[in-house]
């Protein structure tokens, strides 16, 4: 792999990861606008939640890893500790890979 | 340690999180080795690259004789997420200081926002970003290193389940913040938008589709 891509990839990673606090230091953010810039984390995050779960590039994944992710999220729903969902989850995909269901 | 485990429910919760980055890490140290990736340059991208996805994409392009702009092209749209991450959570999350922004920006992950998000008052939002941005950072840097050294002895990561447990744990840290309609329909319609969108868009740029969701968010009274 070049070094060139590595160095620019590493140094536009950067650029996005640090512009966001400092724009937000330059907009005034009213009360209105906090609020949606929080939702739009939670719609970025629900965004990767999905495709992680279901997909494998653009195909779907399989029943082992959705039904992982299914049964961490009821855990997590039911207010279960942080480390029982994941590894509920991971066990969950693991057994069943074990069965042979893909 | 034992007893910082027992009493401090973000650090516990941290440490889970860290255990299956490292087996991820550790993967992706074997798979970038065994696609002719230099150990120095594993090495770089894992500290100054700093995205387990875009690392991912990266190396699978470069494997099938990508040129260096298709690699930083799709490396980045994979990575623009971070500029909205980086206006939601400011610099409240991050500190005062001036290095305190300079370091803290490059922790941002999609975990360490989650993490930071799902706290509900700002010094624990900031603690638990930067312990979990400190903690996977060296995670990261240690175990990737380690993979390419061992290489492909480690078999899949996908027999341990790690593939389920990530979303798993981000779903987990974003429950909270469904607390109302809005930020409900906002999380369901970018999920929607974002699988829908997939087998058209390049890589990363789903994600960024699913803020067109955010007309859902109006408040209804």
């Amino acid at each position: 792999m070049s070094w060139i891509a590595i160095i620019a990839l590493a140094l536009g990673t950067y650029a996005f990861r640090f512009a966001g606090p400092v724009l937000r230091d330059r907009i005034s953010v009213s009360e209105g606008i906090r609020r949606y810039l929080t939702l739009s984390a939670v719609a970025l995050l629900a965004a990767l939640i999905a495709t992680a779960a279901l997909l494998d590039g653009t195909h779907f994944v399989g029943v082992a890893r959705p039904a992982g992710v299914l049964v961490g999220a009821v855990l997590a729903w039911r207010k279960a500790p942080f480390v029982v969902v994941v590894v509920a989850a991971a066990l969950t995909a693991a057994l069943l890979r074990v069965a042979g269901v893909e | 340690m034992r007893s910082i485990l027992r009493t401090d429910p973000i650090a516990r919760d941290v440490t889970a999180l860290c255990a299956a980055a490292a087996v991820v890490g550790l993967s992706f140290g074997a798979i970038a080795s065994a696609g002719g990736v230099p150990l120095a340059q594993i090495m770089v991208m894992n500290a100054f690259v700093y995205a387990g996805g875009a690392q991912f994409l990266a190396v699978g392009l470069a494997g099938a004789g990508a040129t260096a702009v298709a690699i930083i092209a799709a490396g980045l749209l994979l990575n623009a997420r971070h500029l909205p991450f980086g206006l939601a959570i400011g610099n409240e999350v991050l500190g005062a200081s001036r290095w305190g922004r300079l370091l803290g920006s490059h922790l941002m992950t999609d975990e360490s926002v989650a993490f930071a998000l799902a706290q509900e008052d700002p010094g624990r939002r900031r603690r638990a970003y930067w312990m979990t941005g400190i903690a996977l950072f060296l995670t990261w840097n240690v175990s990737a290193a380690a993979g390419a050294v061992v290489g492909s002895a480690l078999g899949d990561p996908d027999t341990l389940g790690i593939d389920a447990a990530f979303p798993a744990a981000l779903l987990a840290l974003t429950l909270p913040s469904l607390k109302d309609r809005p930020s409900t329909l906002v999380a369901l319609g970018g999920a929607a938008l974002a699988l829908v969108s997939t087998p058209w868009l390049p890589a990363g740029l789903p994600v960024l589709v699913a803020l067109l969701a955010l007309v859902l968010g109006r408040r209804s009274s």
